[in-house]
C-alpha cells in the first residue's frame, strides 16, 4: 500500500505540459481554419469578378484615384455628423430625463420623429423639400444636418440608458456631500455615465461612415458618389463600386481597431494605477 | 399629548434623550428630528420617529431589517424625503413637503443641511472614476471652492486617520471592502460635517474586514465626534454608544444608555431581538406594549441591578405613549426635566 510514488509525481507534472501543449495545438488548428475559411470566400469573390469582366487596368488607375478623393470628404462628413449627434443626443438625454413637461416633450417628439422616418427620406426632405419653403442649404451642410439629427436621435436613447445606468448611490454619495443638482451631474454622473456609452458612440461612428454613403444622392461627393459618377458612363460599375466596397471596408476595419485601443485606454483609469 | 399638527410639528424631547457623560450640562442638541413619518405608497414605514442628538453623542439604532431604521437616517439628510415631521440639524430646519416640489431656495436649504450630516454608505459609493485622493477632494474643492493644494492636504490628513495614506492614488476598484469603506469615511470626513450618518457601514463586508472599519469608527466616536450608526454590531452599540434607539415597525420603542437597553431591556420587542445576539433573553416584564424609556444613571436616585424588576422606578413613569401610533412625549412624573 504505497503512496504516490515519485515517479508518479514526474509523470504528473508532464502530464501538465502534455494537456497545455493539445490545447496549443487545437488553438492553433481552429485558427488555421478560420483563416483558410475567409481566404477561400474571398477567392471564389474573386474568381467570380474577374470571370464576369475584363480587367481594365487603365481605368481602374484613373478611377482608383477619383474615388480615393472621397474618402476625406466622407470621413469629415462622418466626424461632423457624429458630433452634432452627440451634442444634440446630450440635450435629447437631458430632455427625456428631465421632469419638466416642455423640455421632456420636445425631446421624445424629437426621438419618434427621427426613429419613424427614413434616414434616406429625411436627408432628400431637407434638400429637396426645404426650398419650397424658401430655405435652401448647401448639399454638404444639409447632408451632415440630417445625419445628425437622425444618428442624434438614435443616441439619444444611448445617453440615456448611459445616465441611468449610473448607480443611484452615487447620486446619493454626491448629494450627502453636499453637492448640489448640476455640480452632481457634471462632476458624477456624467463622466461615469461616458465612459459607459463611450462603446456605443464608437459603435454608431463606424456606422456612420457608411450611412453617410446617403449623402451622395444629394450630389454630396464622397465615395459612393464618385464611384458612380465614374462608373455609370462607361458601364463600369462593378469595378467602381468594387473599389468603394473595399474602401468602406478597409476604414471600418482601421476605425474598429482604433476604437478597441481608445476603449481599454479609458478602462485603464477604472482598474489600475494611472502611469 | 403631541399631536401632528399641520405645518412644523413640536419638538419635544424625551425625557431619555438627555445627553451621555460626555456633553456638558446646558449643552444644546445639534441634531433634532420631529414627529418624522415615512410612507412608500401606502406602506406606513416611519410613525413618528423623533430624535434628539447632543454634541459629541454616539448614536446607535438597533432594530429587525424592515424596522425602518435606514430609512429615518436617511431622513435625516433629505436622501428620503420624510412624508411629515422637520429635521433640523445645526440650525438648519426642514420641514417635509410631501406635496409639492420645492422652491429653489428649499432645495439650497436641504443643501446646507446635507453639509452637516454626511453619511457612509452600507455599499461605500465611492465615485470609481476618480483616486482615493480624487474622492477626497472632490467635494472640498467643487463645494467649498477649496483650492486643490488645501484640499488634498485636508484628505491626505483624514486618509492618515483611516490608515491609507499608502492608498493616496489608487483606484476605488482596487481596495478591499474595508478600504473602501474607510476611504468613504475618510471622504465624509473631508467635508468636516456636525454630523456623521453611518448606514450600516459593515454589513456589505467579509466578516474578516468588518475589524478595521469599526475600529476607525470606535476611534472617532471616542474622540468626541458625533455620530448617528444604523447598525447590527452589537459589540459597537455597547462599546462605542452613548444612546441606543431600538426601532420596531417604524416607531421607537426602547430608548437608553446600551448597558440599560442592550443588557436589560425592558419592552418585549427588544427583548426578543436581543435574545438573538445575547443568547439568554432576559424574562422580565416591562411595561407591555408601551415604548420603554431608560432614565440615565444620573437622574435616578436608586439603582441596582441585581434587582432588573425594580431597577428604574422613574423610568416605568417616564414611558412615552403612543397611544395612536403616533408621536406622544413623554411623561415625565417627577418633573426634573434636566434641560428646561
Amino acid at each position: 500500500m504505497a503512496g504516490v510514488t515519485t515517479a508518479d509525481h514526474a509523470t504528473k507534472s508532464q502530464l501538465g505540459a502534455r494537456i497545455q501543449d493539445a490545447e496549443r495545438r487545437r488553438r492553433l488548428r481552429w485558427r488555421l481554419a478560420f483563416v483558410a475559411v475567409w481566404m477561400v470566400i474571398l477567392a471564389g469573390l474573386v474568381a467570380f469578378v474577374l470571370g464576369t469582366i475584363k480587367l481594365d487596368t487603365v481605368f481602374l488607375t484613373k478611377s482608383v484615384p477619383f474615388i480615393l478623393a472621397g474618402v476625406p470628404i466622407t470621413i469629415f462628413v462622418s466626424f461632423a455628423s457624429i458630433t452634432l449627434a452627440i451634442v444634440l443626443a446630450m440635450l435629447g438625454a437631458l430632455g427625456r430625463l428631465s421632469r419638466n413637461p416642455i423640455a421632456n416633450g420636445i425631446a421624445s417628439f424629437y426621438v419618434s420623429f427621427f426613429r419613424g422616418t427614413p434616414l434616406l427620406l429625411q436627408i432628400l426632405f431637407l434638400y429637396l423639400a426645404l426650398p419650397q419653403a424658401g430655405i435652401v442649404i448647401d448639399a454638404l451642410p444639409t447632408g451632415i444636418l440630417a445625419l445628425g439629427f437622425n444618428y442624434g436621435a438614435y443616441m439619444t436613447e444611448i445617453f440615456r440608458a448611459g445616465i441611468q445606468a449610473v448607480p443611484p448611490g452615487q447620486t446619493e454619495a454626491a448629494h450627502s456631500l453636499g453637492m448640489g443638482g448640476r455640480t452632481t451631474f457634471r462632476r458624477i454622473v456624467l463622466p461615469q455615465a461616458f465612459r459607459i456609452v463611450t462603446p456605443a458612440i464608437g459603435n454608431d461612428f463606424i456606422a456612420m461612415l457608411k450611412d453617410s454613403s446617403l449623402v451622395s444622392t444629394i450630389g454630396v461627393q464622397e465615395i459612393l458618389y464618385r464611384a458612380q459618377v465614374i462608373g455609370r458612363p462607361t458601364f463600369q460599375s462593378m469595378q467602381t463600386l468594387i473599389v468603394a466596397a473595399m474602401v468602406y471596408w478597409i476604414m471600418t476595419i482601421l476605425f474598429s481597431i482604433l476604437q478597441s485601443r481608445l476603449e481599454r485606454r479609458m478602462a485603464v483609469g477604472d482598474r489600475a494605477r494611472p502611469s | 399629548m403631541t399631536t401632528i399638527a399641520p405645518g412644523r410639528p413640536a419638538h419635544v424631547i424625551d425625557p431619555a434623550e438627555v445627553p451621555g457623560s460626555l456633553v456638558p450640562t446646558g449643552a444644546k442638541p445639534i441634531v433634532r428630528a420631529s414627529s418624522i413619518e415615512k410612507f412608500f405608497g401606502d406602506n406606513h414605514v416611519l410613525r413618528g420617529c423623533s430624535m434628539t442628538v447632543y454634541p459629541r453623542e454616539t448614536i446607535t439604532i438597533l432594530g429587525r431589517s424592515g424596522s425602518g431604521k435606514s430609512t429615518f437616517l436617511r431622513c435625516l439628510n433629505y436622501l428620503e424625503a420624510p412624508s411629515a415631521g422637520a429635521v433640523d440639524i445645526d440650525g438648519v430646519e426642514v420641514d417635509a413637503a410631501p406635496m409639492r416640489r420645492r422652491a429653489r431656495a428649499e432645495r439650497e436649504r436641504i443643501r446646507r443641511l446635507r453639509l452637516s450630516a454626511t453619511m457612509v454608505f452600507q455599499e461605500f459609493n465611492l465615485f470609481p472614476h476618480l483616486s482615493v485622493i480624487g474622492n477626497l477632494i472632490e467635494a472640498p474643492v467643487h463645494v467649498k471652492g477649496m483650492s486643490k493644494a488645501a484640499a488634498s492636504e485636508l484628505g491626505e490628513r483624514y486618509l492618515a486617520k483611516v490608515g491609507l495614506s499608502d492608498k493616496r492614488d489608487e483606484y476605488p476598484n482596487r481596495l478591499s471592502g474595508g478600504q473602501r469603506q474607510r476611504v468613504a469615511i475618510a471622504r465624509a470626513l473631508t467635508m468636516e460635517p456636525k454630523v456623521l450618518l453611518f448606514d450600516e457601514p459593515t454589513s456589505a463586508l467579509d466578516p474578516s474586514l468588518v475589524g478595521e472599519v469599526l475600529k476607525v469608527m470606535e476611534e472617532l466616536a471616542h474622540e468626541g465626534r458625533t455620530m448617528i450608526v444604523v447598525t447590527h454590531e452589537m459589540q459597537f452599540a455597547r462599546e462605542a454608544a452613548d444612546r441606543v434607539y431600538y426601532i420596531d415597525q417604524g416607531q421607537f420603542v426602547e430608548i437608553g444608555p446600551p448597558e440599560q437597553v442592550i443588557e436589560h431591556p425592558r419592552d418585549e420587542r427588544t427583548r426578543s431581538f436581543l435574545s438573538r445576539f445575547l443568547g439568554s433573553a432576559h424574562v422580565h416584564q416591562g411595561a407591555g406594549g408601551a415604548p420603554v424609556v431608560h432614565m440615565p444613571e444620573r437622574m435616578v436616585e436608586s439603582h441596582h441591578h441585581e434587582d432588573p424588576g425594580e431597577e428604574h422606578p422613574h423610568a416605568e413613569d417616564a414611558h412615552v405613549t403612543h397611544a395612536d401610533g403616533h408621536h406622544g412625549h413623554a411623561h415625565d412624573a417627577e418633573g426634573d426635566h434636566p434641560h428646561p
